[in-house]
C-alpha cells in the first residue's frame, strides 16, 4: 500500500471538471484508491464521491493506492495533481 | 398608472427588459416522494432501475450537446459529471446490492443512497457546495422519474408562455431556451442568474425574485410581465389589460421607430455627436450588438471566459476568442477589459477575505498573478492585427499600477517581435475609473493612458461606502448622490485638459432618466447593453447640447440628490413628448 499527501495548488481548487478527470484517471488502473480528508474516505474511482470533498486552493489531501499497480496508478494521479489540475 | 399596491400585482427586479402578456406556465420542480414498500421480484426492480440509468444517460447525452451549442463546450462540462455519475460504479454496486439484500423498491434505495452524498455537500460551508447538490439533487430525481416511468411533464406543447419557476437548473435552462417561453419569472435569482442570463440573451423578458411567484401563480393565469419595471400581474383587471395593451402598442411602434435609429449616429441637435459603444457578456449577444447599431464594444468582460472554460484559458484559446470578436467587428473597435477576478465576480480565488471588496481584485490580482496577466496580454496583442483593438486595466488606484501595467506589456511587445508575431504597435491602453482615488489622480493618469472609462457601479459603491448587495442599506446606494455627479464632472474636466477621451460603462449608462445628465457633462461615449442603444439614441438625438449644459451645472450646485432627480423629472417632462416618459417609466 502506498500513502501519499497532496497539496491542492490551483486557484479554483477541487471543482467539477479535475473531480471527474480523477475518476477517469483513476478508471484506467486496477488498484484501490482513496481519499481521505476531514475524516471522509473517499473512493477515488467515484465521481460522486469525490464530488463531496470541498477542497479549495492550499488544502491538504492523503492519498492511498492499494493493489497490483499501485505504482503507476499513484504516479498518474499526482502528476495530475501536481499540475494543478492543468490550470497553472 | 398601474397600481402597485393592488393585490394582484408583485414586484422582483428586473432581469431582463421588456413586456409580455401570456399564459402562465408553472415549472414546479417535482419532487419525487418516496416510501419504503418490500418487493418480491428482485430481478425485475433491477431491470427497472437499469433501464431508468439508460434512460437518463440518454436524456442528459441531450442536454449535454444542447448546452455545448448554447453555452459553449468548456461551460457544458457540468452536464458531462452528471453523466459519469450514471456510471459510477461504486454508487451503482451499492444500489443494487442494496435492493438484493433489503429486496426494497429500487425509488427508495436510490433516494436514500444519494441523500448521503448531498447531506456531506450540504453540510460544507461553501456556497457552492450547496449549489452542487442541488445538481445532485437533479440526478436523483431524474433516475427516480426514470425508475417510475414518467415522462418529462415540462414539454410545452402549445403557444407562448411565460415560466413561472421557484428558481432554474442549468440544465432546465438549457432545456426552455429552445422553447415557446416568452418570459422567465423566478422566486429567487439574483442577475446574474443562469434564467437572467439567458432571458437577455434571447431578448425575452425576465424577473427574478419575485417571492412566493409560484405559490401566487397558477398555471393558465394570465399573466403580464413587465421586465422594464420588475412588474408582474396576475389575471389583470380590465384596467390593467388595456393599461399594458396600450403600451405593447406603444412599444411596438417604438420598436419600428428605433430600428429606424439603427444606422442614424447618436448626434444632439446642435450637432454633438456620442459614442454609443455596447457591453459584451455573451456569445449570442454580438447579432444584436450589431443589429442595434452600436458603434463599437466599450466593455468586453472577459472573466466570462472562465466561465466558459472552467480555469484559466491559455494564449491560444484567448487569442482565438478575442480574434474572433474583433474581426467580426472590423473596422469598428473592441474594448476588452483585463480579467477583474475577485469580489463579487464568478470565480472562485481561495482566499477568505474578510473585505472581498477592499481586498485582491482586479489589476492587484493580475500584476500579483504576473504568468497569467503575461498570457492575456499576448492573447490580446496577437488578436490587435486589425488595429480595432483596445485594452483596458480595472480597479486602478495607483501610478504604479500603471507604470507596471506598461512595463509588462512593452516586455510582451518585445516577445511578440523577437517571434515574428505581428501585432497592433500602437495598441490603446485605458483604465477603469472606479476608485476615488482613481478619480482624483485623473490628471496625472492621463499622461499616461490613451483612454478613460467610468465604471459607475464600483465607483458609486466606494465613494458612498455602500455596499449595494446589502439590503439594509440598499437604498443609500444613491446614483444622483450629488458627490457622484460632481466627481463624474471633476474626472470629465481634467481628462479634457489632456485631450483623454472619457468613456463610461455602469449601470448608469443605461438609466435613461441619467443619460442627458452624462451628456451635459460632456462625456465622449456611453457603454450599454445592447437593447438600450436604441433608447439611449432617441434620447441623445432630442437633445441640445447648449441648453444641456446649463441644465447640467444647475445641478452640480445641488445639495441633496432628491434636488437632483426633481431637476431630472421637471427637465423630462419639459422636453420630452409626455409618450415618451410613458414608454419608460411605470
Amino acid at each position: 500500500m502506498l500513502e501519499k499527501k497532496v497539496i491542492i495548488i490551483n486557484n479554483a481548487g477541487l471543482h467539477t471538471r479535475p473531480a471527474a478527470t480523477i475518476v477517469k484517471i483513476a478508471a484506467k488502473f486496477e488498484s484501490e484508491f482513496y481519499i481521505l480528508k476531514d475524516g471522509l474516505n473517499i473512493n477515488g474511482k467515484s465521481i460522486i464521491g469525490v464530488m463531496t470533498l470541498a477542497a479549495a486552493k492550499g488544502s491538504e489531501l492523503l492519498l492511498n493506492f492499494d493493489g497490483p499497480d499501485e505504482e503507476k496508478m499513484a504516479e498518474a494521479i499526482l502528476d495530475y495533481f501536481n499540475k494543478g489540475f492543468d490550470e497553472l | 398608472m398601474i397600481d402597485i399596491g393592488k393585490d394582484n400585482v408583485y414586484k422582483g427586479i428586473p432581469a431582463a427588459p421588456g413586456i409580455k402578456i401570456a399564459n402562465a406556465f408553472l415549472f414546479k420542480k417535482e419532487i419525487e416522494t418516496v416510501t419504503d414498500e418490500a418487493i418480491i421480484n428482485v430481478d425485475e426492480a433491477i431491470e427497472n432501475f437499469s433501464e431508468a440509468l439508460e434512460k437518463s444517460k440518454k436524456e442528459l447525452a441531450k442536454v449535454f450537446s444542447l448546452a455545448v451549442d448554447k453555452l459553449g463546450a468548456k461551460r457544458a462540462a457540468l452536464f458531462e459529471a452528471q453523466i459519469m455519475i450514471l456510471d459510477d460504479p461504486v454508487l451503482i454496486n451499492k444500489i443494487l446490492e442494496r435492493i438484493k439484500s433489503e429486496k426494497k423498491n429500487p425509488e427508495y434505495i436510490v433516494n436514500d443512497e444519494i441523500s448521503k452524498y448531498q447531506d456531506i455537500m450540504t453540510l460544507s460551508h461553501e456556497q457552492y457546495m450547496r449549489e452542487r447538490s442541488q445538481d445532485i439533487e437533479d440526478i436523483k430525481n431524474r433516475i427516480i422519474r426514470n425508475i417510475r416511468k414518467k415522462k418529462w411533464k415540462s414539454r410545452i406543447s402549445t403557444g407562448e408562455v411565460i415560466l413561472v419557476s421557484s428558481s432554474l437548473t442549468p440544465a432546465d435552462t438549457v432545456l426552455f431556451s429552445r422553447m415557446n417561453v416568452t418570459g422567465y419569472i423566478t422566486n429567487f435569482g439574483g442577475l446574474t442568474s443562469h434564467a437572467a442570463i439567458v432571458a437577455r440573451s434571447l431578448n425575452v423578458p425576465a424577473i427574478v425574485g419575485v417571492h412566493e411567484a409560484t405559490e401566487n401563480i397558477q398555471n393558465s393565469d394570465i399573466v403580464i410581465i413587465d421586465g422594464f419595471n420588475g412588474i408582474v400581474i396576475v389575471n389583470p383587471d380590465d384596467k390593467q389589460l388595456l393599461h399594458y395593451k396600450k403600451k405593447l402598442k406603444k412599444l411596438e411602434a417604438a420598436d419600428l421607430e428605433l430600428v429606424k435609429l439603427k444606422n442614424l449616429p447618436a448626434m444632439t441637435l446642435d450637432g454633438r455627436k456620442i459614442d454609443i459603444l455596447a457591453n459584451l457578456d455573451l456569445n449570442e449577444e454580438l447579432e444584436s450588438i450589431i443589429q442595434n447599431g452600436a458603434e463599437g464594444i466599450g466593455l468586453m468582460r472577459t472573466e466570462q471566459i472562465f466561465q466558459e472554460y472552467d480555469s484559466f484559458p491559455n494564449e491560444d484559446e484567448q487569442s482565438e476568442v478575442y480574434s474572433n470578436y474583433a474581426e467580426k467587428l472590423y473596422p469598428l473597435p473592441l474594448t476588452i477589459r483585463a480579467f477583474d477576478i475577485g469580489g463579487d465576480k464568478v470565480l472562485p480565488v481561495d482566499v477568505q477575505e474578510p473585505n472581498p471588496m477592499l481586498g485582491w481584485r482586479g489589476i492587484r490580482f493580475l500584476l500579483d498573478n504576473e504568468e497569467l496577466f503575461i498570457t492575456q496580454i499576448r492573447a490580446v496583442l496577437k488578436s490587435s492585427i486589425h488595429k480595432n483593438i483596445k485594452f483596458m486595466i480595472p480597479m486602478v488606484s495607483s501610478m504604479r499600477e500603471i507604470e507596471l501595467t506598461r512595463l509588462l506589456i512593452s516586455k510582451c511587445m518585445d516577445e511578440l517581435r523577437s517571434e515574428n508575431i505581428p501585432f497592433d504597435e500602437h495598441l490603446e491602453l485605458g483604465i477603469m475609473i472606479e476608485v476615488p482615488s482613481a478619480a482624483l489622480m485623473i490628471r496625472d493618469f492621463a499622461d499616461d493612458v490613451d483612454f478613460f472609462s467610468i465604471g459607475t457601479n464600483d465607483l458609486i459603491q466606494y465613494m458612498l461606502a455602500v455596499d449595494r448587495g446589502n439590503d439594509i442599506v440598499t437604498n443609500q446606494y444613491q446614483e444622483f448622490h450629488p458627490a457622484i455627479i460632481r466627481t463624474l464632472n471633476y474626472i470629465i474636466i481634467e481628462a479634457k485638459k489632456t485631450n483623454t477621451k472619457v468613456s463610461l460603462c455602469g449601470e448608469m449608462a443605461a438609466d435613461y432618466k441619467a443619460i442627458p445628465l452624462l451628456v451635459g457633462l460632456g462625456l465622449d461615449s456611453i457603454s450599454v447593453s445592447a437593447s438600450v442603444i436604441p433608447h439611449a439614441k432617441e434620447i441623445i438625438r432630442a437633445l441640445n447640447y447648449s441648453e444641456i449644459s446649463g441644465f447640467v451645472n444647475a445641478c452640480l450646485t445641488c445639495k441633496t440628490e432628491k434636488e437632483i432627480h426633481d431637476k431630472l423629472d421637471k427637465f423630462y417632462s419639459e422636453n420630452f413628448s409626455e409618450s415618451s416618459k410613458d414608454f419608460y417609466s411605470n
